[in-house]
């Protein structure tokens, strides 16, 4: 039978389980301080108002006790359209997300993997954008976007309208391009051996073959990433509909929250409501998480 | 990820992108205004089905009572609404009827974004309205509402009988050292930390609606009203003075949080407050909730009387309808007594008019709510008719949050002045 031999060192100081408690003690505290939230929120989606805040005082706060029922969320769907606004924000996100994809990864791969001059400079400027603050240009872009124009399907013609004000489209191509985006395919990019291009070209491929059958293939953690980082702001998306969109069947769930502040807010309602637009995104961070924490990793980004 | 998971994503991401392209990416046009007959209509009661119930089945009976025009309605909800307004306004996309909250309305008028308001016909004539519900500016009508709101302290009799308060009535309300006395016994109680609830923890209009009309019964004001030209004085003054020193010893002698919870209500209504300076929207769901024992008490009177904020939601036309006799054809319809109970009833709010007053039980004279009907009439004081309002409202807010939260009053309010008289001066003191 085999026997370990000793690591050194190990004899002369507490066992390991108990060399690492500290930082075990740390990390559960982190969890909670992190979970609190969520689960207050969870939580008192199920109690009526005024209880929510009896319990404020201690523990009940974070426990399921007490008078417990669906009443709150039954009220969110009298209140608000909140299916109506969920598939809003899903459309509006996703698409954002595949079009950020696509838009993004190609112009990286035109910096990251073609020669030609001026690319280092233009990388530069894309990264530079990232210091502007949305709400420093988001009066000149309403004023923008107001004047576009856009082609509209009109039985078997089409029409040119102008502006794009009370539309989908309004809420998703300003956001599709995205420096951070490109500078993260741009640094994954690098990580993959220029060699397999070499090969491809002598093989016969084109860069848009290199593109997709070569670099894309690869980069499944950097699109993971790009995906929620993408689709994190998209989902949480306020100010911006809120200047540009006016019919209510075109709002997005975060314009919705507001339903509930009314002279008398009703916190329940608005737990279970936060509650419902929040499973979204656990979910997609939980279904994406390893290829997140494996992109920021390998493509050296931290946010 | 996956092989399944990364199916199940990516059949997800192409189902509802195939679903948005096919829907070409656009969005249910409406117009803008009232092409081809139709009026649009802009309310800020999007999540409050009260209110909103009445706004659409006042649109239903204008609709149905006439083929010319059609109303059509579209909510916003209450905290986004005037953003909603003012970027609609920059693009020219404002609807013929809007909703506006009172003390906006002489800034609005002076923007352009309203039309004044030539309105000869209707059930009810504008002059049997509460004044506080007429929305003017330069002597012109701009807007009018349904309904108003009041402010008034709750309290719970049980407990001021128990610590031998005396009761205040309009006639005789509580005066700065009764309520100093009384505010020392609740405290001296020891059954609250907090005697005073005075919803510390709002943010925005709350503040100067709540706090400046105390501020008017000391003797203060937020400009000088004679001609609107200056603050000086009236905020900084020796009255001012008084009442910011007052407000802050709210927080020292631990009378009042610094910051209140995020439902003062609830917390009243759970016993940590004895006294809560709230609005009459809570008034049903207190007598629900305490029954005989809520009281309904008139403000305290610092010296000048007891004063409240007045004015709240109104309707008004826009400037850039293109067809703005449908639109006063509209409003002329909705000037009906019905419609001004019906609104009051559905929302809890206190009716423009005596003869709809007289229609909705707890609101006649002798009524539960009656005090607050009183108080609209006798108390309430409109918020300054300016265009400045919505800055002074602003510097009001800060300045009085700093001094709760300990700053030297004399300088706050020294500050506020100086801010309100340049911003007053920058626009020419808002002359046309």
């Amino acid at each position: 039978m085999a026997t370990r031999s000793p690591q050194p060192g190990a004899t002369s100081g507490p066992p390991t389980a108990w060399r690492r408690l500290p930082v075990h003690a740390t990390r559960v505290v982190l969890a909670l301080f992190f979970a609190f939230p969520v689960v207050f929120m969870l939580v008192s989606s199920f109690k009526p108002d005024q209880q929510i805040f009896g319990d404020l005082a201690g523990p009940r706060a974070f426990l399921p006790v007490g008078d417990l029922s669906l009443t709150n969320y039954t009220a969110v769907f009298d209140r608000v359209p909140a299916l109506r606004f969920l598939l809003n924000s899903l459309a509006v996100s996703a698409i954002t997300v595949v079009l950020g994809i696509v838009v993004n990864s190609l112009a990286a791969f035109a910096l990251s993997r073609m020669r030609w001059r001026g690319r280092k400079f233009l990388l530069t400027v894309i990264i530079a954008t990232l210091i502007v603050p949305f709400e420093t240009f988001a009066l000149p872009l309403v004023w923008w976007v107001n004047e576009l124009p856009w082609l509209e399907v009109n039985g078997f013609g089409l029409t040119l309208t102008e502006g794009w004000l009370d539309t989908y489209r309004v809420q998703i191509l300003p956001f599709v391009a995205w420096g951070f985006s490109i500078f993260l395919f741009h640094q994954y990019f690098q990580s993959i051996p220029k060699e397999l291009d070499e090969a491809a070209l002598i093989d016969g491929a084109g860069w848009f073959g290199i593109y997709r059958r070569i670099v894309m293939p690869l980069s499944g953690p950097a699109i993971a990433t790009v995906a929620i980082l993408t689709f994190l702001p998209a989902w949480n998306s306020y100010l911006w509909p809120l200047m540009v969109v006016q019919q209510e069947e075109l709002r997005p769930v975060m314009v919705g929250i507001q339903y509930f502040f009314q002279l008398n807010p009703s916190w329940g309602e608005i737990m279970a409501y936060s509650s419902m637009i929040t499973v979204p995104v656990l979910a997609l961070f939980l279904a994406f998480q390893r290829s997140f924490i494996n992109s920021i990793a390998s493509s050296g980004v931290k946010g | 990820m996956n092989a399944k998971t990364r199916r199940l994503v990516t059949a997800s991401l192409v189902a509802v992108t195939t679903t948005a392209v096919l829907a070409g990416c656009g969005g249910a046009d409406g117009g803008s205004g009232s092409e081809g007959g139709v009026l649009k209509l802009w309310t800020h009661n999007a999540g409050n089905a009260a209110e909103y119930d009445v706004v659409e089945k006042v649109v239903n009976d204008f609709n149905a009572s006439q083929t010319t025009y059609k109303v059509e309605i579209e909510a916003f909800p209450q905290g986004s609404y005037n953003d909603a307004v003012v970027a609609s306004s920059s693009s020219k996309k404002l609807p013929c009827i809007l909703d506006v909250d009172g003390p906006n309305v002489p800034n609005w008028a002076w923007g352009g974004y309203l039309a004044p308001l030539e309105l000869s016909g209707g059930e009810v004539p504008l002059d049997d309205q509460l004044p506080s519900t007429v929305g003017k500016y330069q002597d012109k009508v701009y807007a009018f509402g349904f309904y108003d709101v009041a402010l008034t302290m709750f309290a719970r009799k049980s407990v001021l009988d128990e610590n031998g308060i005396r009761i205040p009535t309009p006639e005789q309300p509580w005066t700065r050292a009764e309520f100093a006395s009384a505010l020392a016994d609740l405290k001296a109680s020891g059954k609250f930390e907090y005697p005073l609830e005075m919803g510390t923890g709002g943010s925005g209009e709350w503040w100067p609606y709540a706090y400046s009309p105390q501020l008017q019964s000391f003797g203060g004001d937020l400009v000088d009203r004679d001609d609107y030209k200056t603050a000086e004085g009236a905020l900084n003054g020796p009255e001012a003075l008084d009442w910011a020193k007052w407000f802050r010893s709210l927080v020292t002698d631990g009378y009042m949080a610094q910051k209140s919870g995020a439902s003062p209500n609830d917390d009243f209504l759970n016993g940590k407050s004895a006294i809560e300076w709230d609005g009459s929207w809570s008034a049903a769901k207190n007598v629900e909730k305490l029954g005989d024992d809520l009281l309904i008490l008139p403000p305290v009177d610092f010296g000048k009387g007891p004063k409240i904020g007045g004015a709240s939601w109104q309707w008004a036309m826009s400037s850039n309808c293109a067809k703005p006799e449908g639109a006063r054809a509209f409003l002329e319809f909705t000037r009906k007594t019905k419609y001004f109970t019906e609104f009051a009833k559905a929302v809890g709010t206190i009716p423009a008019t005596d003869a709809a007053a007289a229609q909705i039980p707890g609101y006649e004279p002798g009524g539960r709510y009656e005090p607050l009907v009183r108080a609209a009439r006798d108390f309430a004081v409109v918020r300054p008719v300016t265009p400045a309002y919505p800055f002074i409202s602003s510097v009001f807010e800060k300045t009085a949050k700093d001094i709760v939260a300990g700053a030297d009053p004399d300088s706050a309010l020294g500050e506020a002045v100086k801010q309100i008289d340049a911003n007053l001066k920058m626009n020419n003191f808002y002359a046309d």
